[in-house]
């Protein structure tokens, strides 16, 4: 039985009871707990099932290297998968409930897979699963997803709100333990702007459990005052809940706080993001310690021996009535005097070392009537969901039982690895350390900063010291070398506190116990509890050749889990290094990566959620669209109206409705969107002449061109129309979306390559609004406007103008991107409202009706005109669109000029640009391949060409589309098959890609 | 995340104000030139495990290029320079020769 104690429990608030519950059942703890102290204080010892095995699991830390106790926490949009309960704060009214069961977490059919643990072995995936690959869909994948999986994803939309911090500091102290304080307090003392993270609701670390006294006080009250003194330090920022979860190049820190995980229903963020810059990091990260492998090892009531005393001092709970501690260290002996001192019993402690001499504490805890077995181990654990027993051998030995104990808990101790992670993150070494067999930071080879300089330094247990005083000593030492560093002064009365020295007897390591552990005993002892990785499956890997730590882990998923290994690294390590009969640190450690603990995906969001995910830009007449039915379509960060729905008609009719309109009316394009770039200087028609495939310089003033844009690899992208305003001024319209782009392109090579021609380039899109108004009436309603002069002769086509319309200040191109008689006409933005209204007014007995983006592409497509990203993919040059006639033959040169003179760029076989028509008058789906006679290498059917552009053609009645085909325009006639997705047959003539007026009568009007 | 200073408006930031633009100091090579001198212009590159100079823009900034010097493996900045320059300044060389002792002879 687990259970809350009468008394103790230092971070209780006793006062104030909670009510939670657990898979439905009413539970109450107290204000200070956490879910899983108070589920213990509940006898709930049983937490969950193992991801392979369905093993019931229990509780095993008091910290975020648990790795088993992963509940659903909340519902509906407070739903939460994988939630730690021990790091999980209680609160009044917190639902949890338990994962991977079925049915339920007592009775679970997955358990089953136990009896066949001995065919799921190491690589069972990778060997069960590859072969035949069709039983893949339906057999194999079905049941992965049935027993894999921990929690489940949350299906409603989150409620809370999430945030980002930016912060800047000289000294980012993580961890607030005795070391962490202590740094504080000596770099905060000296000046230095200080942030101190510690990711959990108290200060102090372990400190206050294990002991001991600092300049003759008890330890908790040094922290106490060590706290009192940085609160009143301005130059020093305390947080809380804030963990640090990853350290980056260039001192680039992320903290994670957790601001309402106990209060969910107090206004404010949830969770708050810190992304810091620190001139330095400390990691003062504290130490975990690891769990000793032996069978049975993963029974409910085997707890970490520290986890244990953390229960017991913090939480007032004890988790058994006799706690069977077993080690191979002396601080373990610490969880035993303390559960004796609390009244409970402790009928061993198992100690699997052999000394010459007792040590102070063990002479402690034979004074309080201990028995101490010491070159002993446990041989098996008794037990199924809870702990009854443990068989005792002899350590050296290979398991033979000597005596059975009877218990409900056993109280666990392998030694301490220090917590590197972070020192880890950004490339900082570490170096065996042979004495307490564990890996400690190197701080020869620290991570790097933009200086060239180490920019992280360990502090306390996280740089492998674990007594008080060694720790505080080490604490002062790092923030005074620290500060030392960058230049602040140290006052000269700053020293390290007196701490009490214990004399420790040395640890031994143990990485199997008995050492000679038979197979049948090996099958049982657990490395990665999330993961249900035993010792007998590193061993399979190291035996099947995975000689490689990396490899091993992915083979076995040792440390793959949630918890990341952060009790099985080093257990796992030491396995496989026993197996290969290597050394530790020649077979090296993973590598350690960011976030150190998981940190919710709401908080890397922030605030980027729904409309502010991302700026939206509008067009002066945005608003107006809105009101006018406009259906919104996504064109780079622009929204554009895709149609302007009328009454109850369908998307697809008001399409149609536009597309006849403008062809037998007038329509009006908001092309506002539109990049407009002005290229300018002495230079600018040279400079444009190696922008465009064709000639810019020799464009007339007052004339337009329609120009395409390569890159140096040759390939099309992007396209306009170019106009001539005076001797050295151009105007460059780019497509939608790719105004900055082009902007950029011309910049790099304007500062990059020839930067002593003399160009301005000035991006002016967002000056002007644009409308194009379209269609046969399009003069008369300029007209009707009154103002300049557009007629044929005064205007001609390619033509543009400076001048008025209906009172309005305007520029006028006489370009058609539709075929039609067109004016695309700018104003500045702040007119563009104005100007528009106007023209519908003007418009009104024409026929006026605006249009949105796919009347605009349909327009086009009737008359062959490519677009950019239709017709073009990155892989497109223009010679395989016809654009022979807007290549350039006199330039030397031009941006992919070169590039297209390579051999497969002239290749007669690339896939030409043509027309399709269906024989039938259906629509070709868009993307749809050509298929040709024959297979290729991989037996696919060989191709011959793909649709680019494809719709319904009101104005012709039938379906028109264009596409790339194999030697096309000398196949004119001749029919193509394009199977659909859809499972049928498309047949389709291949035309002219100029369906409508060919010979370009009606836009020259 | 890097820190880099915009060698043309003088801010330090962050990376992401930055966009990387790759190696530095390449030879343009057009119409006219050999298949060799072409394909080395636009695909090969330098990926040196050290000492690199790379172009970048402040393109969340003043939006000019610039060049940095850097250690690809440590990160170490060794400093920023023009963009409109066809090798680093001697000055700037000799600081990465003092940081790295022997550097110019590897080339
Ligand atoms: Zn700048």
């Amino acid at each position: 039985m687990s259970t809350r104690l009468a008394t103790g429990g230092r971070l209780l608030n006793k006062a104030k009871p909670v009510n939670f519950t657990f898979n439905g059942k009413n539970l109450r703890g107290y204000e200070g707990d956490t879910l899983a102290s108070a589920l213990l204080a509940n006898d709930q010892m049983l937490v969950g099932r193992s991801f392979k095995y369905h093993r019931p699991r229990g509780i095993v830390a008091a910290g975020p290297e648990e790795p088993n106790a992963l509940v659903n926490l909340g519902a509906e949009g407070r739903f939460e998968p994988n939630a730690r309960a021990t790091t999980t704060p209680l609160f009044d009214g917190l639902q949890a409930a338990s994962q991977n069961h079925w049915p339920s977490l007592e009775f679970d059919v997955g358990a089953i897979n136990k009896h066949l643990s001995r065919f799921l072995p190491a690589g069972f995936y990778y060997k069960m699963f590859m072969y035949p690959r069709a039983a893949w869909k339906h057999v194999y994948e079905p049941f992965i997803r049935q027993s894999a999986g921990l929690g489940k994803a949350p299906k409603a939309t989150d409620v809370d709100t999430y945030e980002h911090f930016y912060a800047f500091c000289d000294v980012l102290i993580i961890g607030g333990g005795v070391a962490g304080l202590h740094a504080a307090l000596t770099a905060g003392k000296s000046g230095a702007r200080v942030i101190v993270m510690e990711q959990s609701d108290h200060w102090g670390g372990r400190a206050p459990v294990d002991g001991g006294t600092v300049d003759g006080q008890p330890v908790d009250k040094f922290v106490d005052g060590m706290v009192t003194e940085l609160e009143t330090l301005e130059n020093v920022t305390l947080r809380r809940n804030c963990m640090g979860a990853g350290v980056y190049d260039h001192g680039y820190v992320l903290g994670y706080e957790r601001l309402r995980d106990d209060s969910p229903h107090v206004q404010g963020p949830r969770h708050r993001l810190w992304r810091v810059r620190a001139a330095h990091i400390i990691t003062a990260t504290g130490a975990i310690e690891r769990p000793l492998s032996f069978a049975g090892n993963d029974i409910p009531g085997v707890m970490l021996a520290a986890a244990v005393r953390d229960y017991l001092v913090n939480h007032g709970v004890s988790v058994g009535d006799r706690t069977v501690v077993v080690t191979n260290n002396d601080n373990a002996y610490l969880t035993a005097i303390a559960l004796k001192h609390a009244g409970l019993d402790v009928p061993a402690i198992v100690d699997a070392r052999v000394l010459p001499q007792d040590s102070q504490l063990m002479e402690q805890a034979k004074a309080l009537g201990i028995r101490v077995m010491m070159g002993h181990g446990i041989a098996s654990v008794k037990g199924g969901k809870r702990v009854t027993g443990v068989e005792i051998c002899a350590q050296a030995g290979e398991g033979a039982v000597l005596e059975e104990i009877s218990c409900d808990a056993v109280a666990m101790s392998g030694g301490w690895s220090p917590v590197v992670h972070l020192w880890s993150h950004c490339g900082g070494k570490l170096r065996w350390d042979t004495t307490q067999a564990c890996f400690s930071p190197d701080v020869d080879n620290p991570p790097l900063g933009a200086d060239g300089m180490g920019f992280v330094t360990p502090a306390g247990a996280a740089s492998g010291v674990f007594a008080l005083d060694d720790v505080l000593n080490d604490a002062f030492a790092a923030a005074d070398g620290v500060m030392t560093s960058l230049g602040f002064d140290v006052p000269r009365d700053l020293k390290s506190p007196e701490a009490e020295r214990r004399q420790d007897a040395p640890m031994m390591p143990v990485w199997l116990m008995p050492q000679g552990a038979s197979v049948k005993l090996r099958e049982k002892a657990w490395l990665d509890y999330q993961n249900d990785v035993k010792v007998s499956d590193v061993r399979l890997a190291a035996q099947e050749g995975f000689v490689s730590v990396e490899h091993a882990k992915r083979y076995t998923t040792l440390g793959m889990a949630t918890d990341q290994g952060k009790l099985s690294n080093i257990n796992g390590l030491a396995t496989l290094a026993g197996a290969l009969d290597a050394d530790i640190p020649s077979v090296g450690t993973t590598t350690f990566r960011p976030p150190y603990h998981p940190i919710s995906m709401a908080s890397i969001a922030g605030e980027a959620r729904g409309t502010v995910f991302q700026p939206i830009r509008r067009t002066p007449m945005h608003d107006w669209h809105d009101t006018h039915g406009a259906e919104w379509e996504p064109v780079g960060h622009w929204r554009r109206p895709y149609a302007y729905k009328q009454g109850g008609e369908s998307t697809y009719d008001a399409v149609m409705r536009e597309v006849t309109n403008t062809r037998e009316k007038m329509g009006l394009l908001d092309a506002s969107t539109l990049g407009k770039l002005i290229v300018k200087g002495p230079d600018a028609g040279r400079f444009l002449d190696m922008m465009y495939t064709n000639m810019m310089s020799t464009l007339k003033v007052g004339k337009c061109r329609y120009g395409l844009m390569c890159s140096e690899n040759g390939f099309l992208i992007d396209d306009g129309v170019v106009a001539r305003f005076d001797e050295d001024t151009w105007l460059c319209h780019t497509t939608t979306g790719g105004a900055e782009r082009i902007h950029g392109h011309m910049e790099e090579w304007l500062q990059t390559e020839w930067w002593d021609w003399q160009v301005y380039v000035a991006n002016v899109t967002e000056q002007y609004a644009q409308v194009a108004v379209v269609g046969p009436n399009a003069r008369k309603a300029l007209e009707k406007l009154g103002g300049m002069d557009v007629s044929k002769e005064a205007l001609g086509f390619m033509d543009w103008a400076d001048g008025e319309l209906g009172g309005f200040k305007v520029r006028v191109y006489r370009i058609s991107f539709s075929g039609e008689l067109s004016y695309e006409i700018a104003v500045d933005a702040s007119h563009g409202q104005a100007f528009w209204d106007a023209l519908m007014v003007a418009g009104h007995d024409l026929g006026v009706m605006p249009y949105g983006t796919e009347c605009l592409h349909i327009l086009r497509a009737e008359k062959g005109f490519i677009m950019i990203g239709d017709e073009s993919d990155g892989t497109i040059i223009p010679q395989d669109l016809g654009l022979h006639w807007a290549i350039s033959k006199k330039k030397e040169d031009y941006l992919g000029k070169r590039a297209q003179e390579r051999s497969h760029m002239t290749d007669p076989n690339r896939w030409q640009l043509v027309g399709l028509e269906t024989t039938d008058g259906s629509v070709l789906p868009d993307g749809a391949y050509a298929v040709a006679e024959g297979e290729n290498e991989n037996g696919q059917r060989n191709m011959q060409g793909r649709v680019t552009s494809t719709y319904h053609s009101p104005t012709l009645g039938k379906g028109i589309a264009m596409g790339l085909v194999l030697n096309g325009p000398d196949r004119m006639g001749e029919t193509l098959i394009f199977p659909g997705t859809d499972g049928k047959e498309y047949q389709a003539k291949i035309v002219n890609p100029v369906f409508y007026d060919p010979k370009g009568e009606k836009q020259n009007v | 995340m890097l820190v880099l200073t915009c060698h043309a408006c003088g801010v330090t930031a962050e990376e992401t104000e930055f966009h990387a633009g790759g190696e530095a100091h390449l030879k343009r090579f057009g119409p006219g030139s050999s298949d060799e001198d072409f394909e080395e212009y636009l695909f090969m590159r330098a990926n040196p495990k050290g000492v690199h100079f790379e172009r970048w823009r402040h393109a969340n900034g003043c939006g000019k290029w610039f060049h940095v010097a850097r250690d690809t493996m440590t990160l170490e900045v060794f400093g920023s320079y023009s963009a409109q320059a066809f090798a680093p300044p001697e000055e700037l060389l000799s600081r990465i020769e003092d940081r790295r002792p022997g550097w110019r002879g590897q080339d």
